[in-house]
């Protein structure tokens, strides 16, 4: 959820920041960030105390507004769906998160992974405090605590946390009773009953109400386990499973005597054996799959449906998306040291320094993406690069009619907002 | 009915030629496949500029470190090969076969210089034994089969050399040295003696392993 | 020298992870998971290595361990795969636990797979690769040193060699900034800053026990005004001893990790650390078995990027370093990546009197750790560090020629080399190229 359609989407520019005037302000800025609205920059600073804390600043409002807290330490600055701002901050030795210049009730030893629930902004956060672990949902943290804990995920509807934890604590040099399997997936503090010698990248269910991770039980058997029970077929190696967005059936790519496959609650769905495949995605019906692919060693794709398409790259592949339709898929590829976009098969003419990850509007129509050349960030949309150059860019968005995109960023010392209304015509 | 020579010279010659030529091609070609199957990565990585290069370095006498750290195993292996392939193809009693049989010829080696290089195959013989005996590190690594093979490559010359000379025997020595030369024939394809083909691959594949990824020399 | 006497067994030796493994064995299980090794992993190469070999042992010379072992004829390469391999696939696999025992030990301990022995043998036979086969075959039957699995395990669990939790690593991180922060006013250790032109990746031993290693790294990033980054999530251990233990999968997983973790960042390149091990599984091994024909980030190892400091005068230095050098060559960078002459760039740039062992570059000695092998550790020391006998004569003989200090740029290799120089009475010092560049850095005065 984010409010797409209560946002101003005039075109035009709308001046958030002058720059010049934090730096005469501070002595120290770290990197800007901007609200999802673009109505907003802020970044973490020293205050006058020396200190660690979070300056933002809103458009119309013409000075910068400092956090009154400040801190020993503050990390991972982000914004949240709904526009409130978040960090990690440390006072004496006791860290915790702050939302808007509000701290967090409870302190622990350490806190990171810092997850904000994309639906209504929860943050949750994986935490330690005199060396147990265990995950804390919106300040409220897991009944039991563990040894170790990895890996933690937040349910879509922002209610629960999934995370690996060490169920059996292993020393170093035990590596027999290692073996015997001492970790599992640890929902809402609550650990499934099975323990695994290796558990990775849970994953909720669209509902929320199941997790799937893979897991190995030996060295050689590897298997996708939901909500604690294993597929019923083992395979050499597994990458992350995820739920279909209709319905509860999980899938894996996985791997079978050096090849690897897609597969569906432990049987094979997509029999063409390739060198590689991971990061599968499901368009939003749930109805299609794209993945990550490579048809032989060194050519990497994008296959949907595991149809790959025609056009391989040397490099790299990464960030397939689908359109919000299901028709079409985009990613970024790496070809001969330069970054470049493909949509369905088709390549964007332009190499980049470095591409990110493709957006599609809401009707599909067009495809656009924040890309860097020659030190400075621009957009592309359909295949054109967009005059206007930035220091510094956010991704594109687009507005919920897909006639408008919006641009967040840093051109000289002003953080702007702009809107431009768009042509939609893919190339 | 043939007679022992006619045998040996006609369907035994046939029949090695046929085995040495069908067997290498047999076995080149189910090591390409296992390698189109199972080790498809390395044809990735097979550049033939740097397989040439070293290649080329190690066909060069004294051409790599290890061979200047070995000088009389350099010399004699070098010898030894180029006379084990010389002598065979281009001795005078060869090519006139040729001659003969398929009214076909070639250059040939001046007797007395085809004489030394069959010692020089015998001699290299001697040492390759007499380091298979002699040297802790060869002995180790020393099989029945490289005894068996040593005398599959020696017999031929030493024959050879007998029959030439026409010491005492001559006329059987002859028979067995025609014979003991078709055994190498047969031999080349399913023994080690296949490494004179392996060789450009191996050295090939770790030549552009070194110069295309690695940028490092391998000699 | 007949046929099948084979195989002279080691000497008893103490390693829990080895004899209890060898314990749970059973001659099915063994002859399964061979063959399930040799059928389905490995194909032409290891057939044409195995039936190539002529038995020459032009090999030794090769090998550091043959020499330092006076010369034992069990420590030729070619003997390290007649005791494993060959006895294997002769026997189709039907081989006995105390086989696999003393095939463990030798595969394990006895070989540093550091590929000196390929430019020694006519062939190019790749021994390593084959001990490399004999090792995978043991991680599958669960006969592994102690030491090692255990740090493959931690690679599982953690993603990082040493157990390091997340919150640790970050600790570790701001830690070191804080204390650089003594040296440069304001100085970051900018974590999981996007778009960043280097990623700086580092082994798990580094903020576990030379922590300092990373803040002369953020010391030195700043005084070359960086654009640079480091994550503050699994993925910033580049190291790797899944790959030696043979455990393919996990080294897939950790460079799967490490790989995305600078690519989701939109790191242009990753700088890592000196180390030697961690380089062969991002550049040679790791890439290679997830598909990638050469790494998707550009992997860039510390001397080159030294080297590229000074050539372009990134950084200036207040006097050269002036105690006499040597350089130690480690194998995974200079046969794994030709790093030997930027690396003696970077000495010249930095050292007043830069004297070279002896053979040095390509064909130089391994310092006997690497490979895993100072990895299996206590049980194996002794037998490791007196296979270093002929590095210690060649350091030995660079103090001759007035060496005080002797460069290793690479972990491993500190290890290896430290030990050696201890047991051999050497006494030199040891440092890495960045600690001398950090000494003699030209550092802007911190305004008090
Ligand atoms: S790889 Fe190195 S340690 Fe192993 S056998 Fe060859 S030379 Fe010896
Ligand atoms: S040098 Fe090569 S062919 Fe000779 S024994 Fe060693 S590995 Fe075998």
């Amino acid at each position: 959820m984010n409010n797409l359609d209560k946002w101003d989407w005039d075109t035009g520019i709308k001046q958030v920041a002058d720059l010049s005037a934090w730096q005469e302000q501070f002595s120290y800025i770290e990197e800007f960030r901007a609200s999802p609205d673009g109505e907003s920059v802020a970044a973490i600073v020293k205050n006058e105390e020396m200190e660690f804390t979070v300056c933002r600043q809103d458009f119309g409002n013409d000075e910068p507004e400092t956090w009154e807290n400040g801190y020993d330490k503050v990390w991972n600055l982000r914004f949240g769906p709904d526009g409130r701002l978040s960090a990690l901050v440390s006072d004496v030795g006791e860290w915790t998160v702050c939302t808007d210049d509000e701290a967090w009730e409870n302190g622990y030893d350490f806190v990171w992974n810092m997850t904000i629930a994309p639906q209504d902004g929860t943050v949750a956060v994986s935490t330690q405090k005199e060396l147990a672990y265990c995950a804390v949902n919106n300040d409220v943290p897991w009944q039991n605590s563990f040894s170790r804990l990895t890996d933690m995920v937040i349910s879509p509807d922002a209610k629960n946390t999934a995370a690996v934890v060490e169920t059996i604590p292993v020393l170093e040099g035990e590596i027999f009773k290692f073996r015997k399997g001492c970790y599992s997936v640890a929902v809402n503090g609550t650990p499934w009953k099975e323990n695994f010698m290796n558990a990775w990248d849970p994953v909720f269910s669209a509902n929320s109400s199941s997790v799937a991770a893979t897991v190995r039980t030996s060295y050689k058997d590897y298997y996708i386990a939901v909500d604690g029970k294993t597929w019923n077929t083992s395979f050499d190696s597994a990458w992350a499973p995820l739920f279909s967005p209709a319905g509860n059936s999980v899938t894996a790519p996985v791997k079978k005597d050096g090849k690897w496959y897609l597969a569906k609650d432990g049987d094979l769905i997509w029999n063409t054996p390739y060198a590689q495949l991971w990061h599968h995605i499901y368009s939003a019906d749930g109805k299609r799959i794209a993945a990550i692919v490579a048809p032989e060693f060194g050519k990497w794709t994008i296959s949907v449906d595991n149809a790959p398409w025609q056009v391989t790259f040397s490099e790299y592949v990464s960030d397939p998306v689908f359109s919000p339709d299901g028709t079409s898929v985009a990613c970024v590829f790496k070809e001969k040291g330069k970054w470049g976009i493909a949509v369905d098969g088709k390549v964007w003419k332009d190499r980049f320094d470095m591409a990110y990850p493709p957006v599609f509007s809401n009707d599909g129509m067009s495809v656009a993406a924040k890309v860097e050349m020659g030190g400075f960030y621009h957009y592309v949309l359909n295949g054109e690069i967009l005059d206007s150059r930035y220091k510094s860019v956010e991704p594109p968005l687009f507005s919920h009619d897909s006639s408008k995109i919006m641009i967040r960023g840093l051109q000289l010392n002003d953080w702007k907002r702009d809107v431009v209304a768009i042509n939609r015509r893919r190339i | 009915m043939y007679s022992h020579y006619e045998f040996v010279t006609g369907p035994f010659a046939w029949m090695a030629f046929l085995i040495f030529i069908f067997g290498s091609i047999y076995r080149f070609y189910s090591l390409y496949k296992l390698a189109r199957k199972k080790d498809g990565a390395v044809f990735e990585y097979m550049d033939l500029k740097f397989a040439l290069r070293s290649i080329g370095h190690w066909l060069t006498p004294f051409g790599s470190r290890s061979m200047k750290l070995n000088p009389s195993m350099t010399v004699v292996t070098f010898l030894f090969h180029i006379s084990l392939f010389l002598v065979p193809i281009f001795v005078f009693g060869h090519v006139v076969l040729w001659k003969e049989n398929f009214d076909i010829s070639w250059f040939t080696l001046p007797n007395i210089v085809a004489d030394i290089m069959t010692l020089i195959v015998i001699c290299s013989c001697a040492f390759f034994l007499w380091r298979r005996i002699k040297l802790p590190e060869v002995r180790y690594l020393t099989t029945v089969g490289d005894y068996v093979i040593l005398l599959i490559v020696a017999a031929p010359f030493i024959t050879g050399f007998w029959a030439y000379h026409q010491f005492p025997g001559f006329a059987a020595i002859t028979i067995i040295h025609i014979i003991s030369g078709e055994i190498m024939l047969i031999a080349i394809p399913f023994t080690k003696l296949f490494h004179m083909f392996t060789f450009p691959f191996t050295r090939g594949y770790i030549g552009s392993e070194f110069g295309g990824i690695r940028m490092a020399k391998d000699w | 020298m007949t046929e099948s006497n084979t195989v002279t067994p080691v000497k008893e030796i103490d390693d829990k992870g080895i004899l209890k493994g060898v314990e749970q064995l059973t001659p099915e299980k063994i002859e399964s998971t061979i063959l399930q090794v040799l059928k389905d992993e490995t194909g032409a190469k290891l057939k044409v290595y195995v039936d190539t070999c002529v038995h020459c042992a032009m090999c030794s010379e090769g090998c550091h361990f043959f020499l330092s072992m006076d010369r034992d004829p069990k420590y030729s390469p070619a003997a390290k795969v007649k005791q494993t391999l060959w006895e294997i696939i002769k026997k189709k696999g039907k081989v006995s636990p105390e086989f696999i025992k003393n095939a463990a030990v030798v595969a394990f301990t006895q070989c540093n797979l550091c590929k000196r022995c390929a430019m020694y043998c006519p062939f190019g036979i790749d021994i390593a690769y084959v001990i490399s086969v004999m090792r995978r075959i043991c991680h599958k039957l669960g006969v592994v040193p102690l030491y090692i699995q255990d740090t493959a395990h931690s690679h599982s669990v953690s993603m990082n060699q040493m157990w390091v939790k997340d919150d640790e690593w970050i600790d570790t991180l701001m830690w070191q900034e804080e204390e650089a922060q003594e040296d440069i006013e304001n100085l970051r250790i900018p974590l999981d800053k996007e778009g960043a032109d280097i990623f700086y990746s580092v082994i798990g031993p580094e903020p576990k026990f030379r922590a300092q290693l990373i803040y002369q790294a953020a010391v030195i990033m700043n005084a070359a005004g960086e654009n640079w980054t480091m994550p503050s999530m699994p993925g910033w251990d580049n190291s790797d001893m899944c790959m030696y233990i043979g455990d393919y999968e996990m080294m897939e997983r950790l460079k799967k990790e490490h790989f995305e973790c600078a690519a989701n960042l939109r790191a242009k390149r990753i700088v890592m650390g000196e180390c030697g091990h961690a380089f062969r599984s991002v550049y040679d091994m790791g890439n290679r078995a997830l598909g990638w024909r050469m790494p998707p980030v550009e992997v860039v190892h510390a001397i080159e990027y030294y080297n590229e400091l000074f050539e372009n005068k990134k950084i200036k230095i207040k006097h050269k370093f002036d105690r006499p050098v040597t350089l130690h060559d480690p194998c995974n960078i200079v046969r794994g990546r030709g790093l030997h002459e930027m690396s003696r760039n970077v000495v010249r740039a930095t050292c007043e009197t830069f004297i070279e062992m002896t053979p040095n570059r390509e064909h130089n000695y391994c310092c006997s750790a690497g490979g895993g092998v100072i990895n299996c550790g206590p049980p194996f020391k002794n037998a490791r560090v007196a296979s270093g006998k002929e590095k210690a004569q060649q350091l030995l003989a660079a103090k001759a020629k007035g060496a005080e200090v002797v460069i290793a740029p690479c972990h491993n290799c500190h290890g290896g080399l430290e030990d050696i120089i201890h047991s051999f009475g050497v006494d030199m010092e040891l440092k890495f190229l960045g600690d001398i560049i950090y000494e003699i850095l030209d550092l802007p005065e911190k305004e008090e």
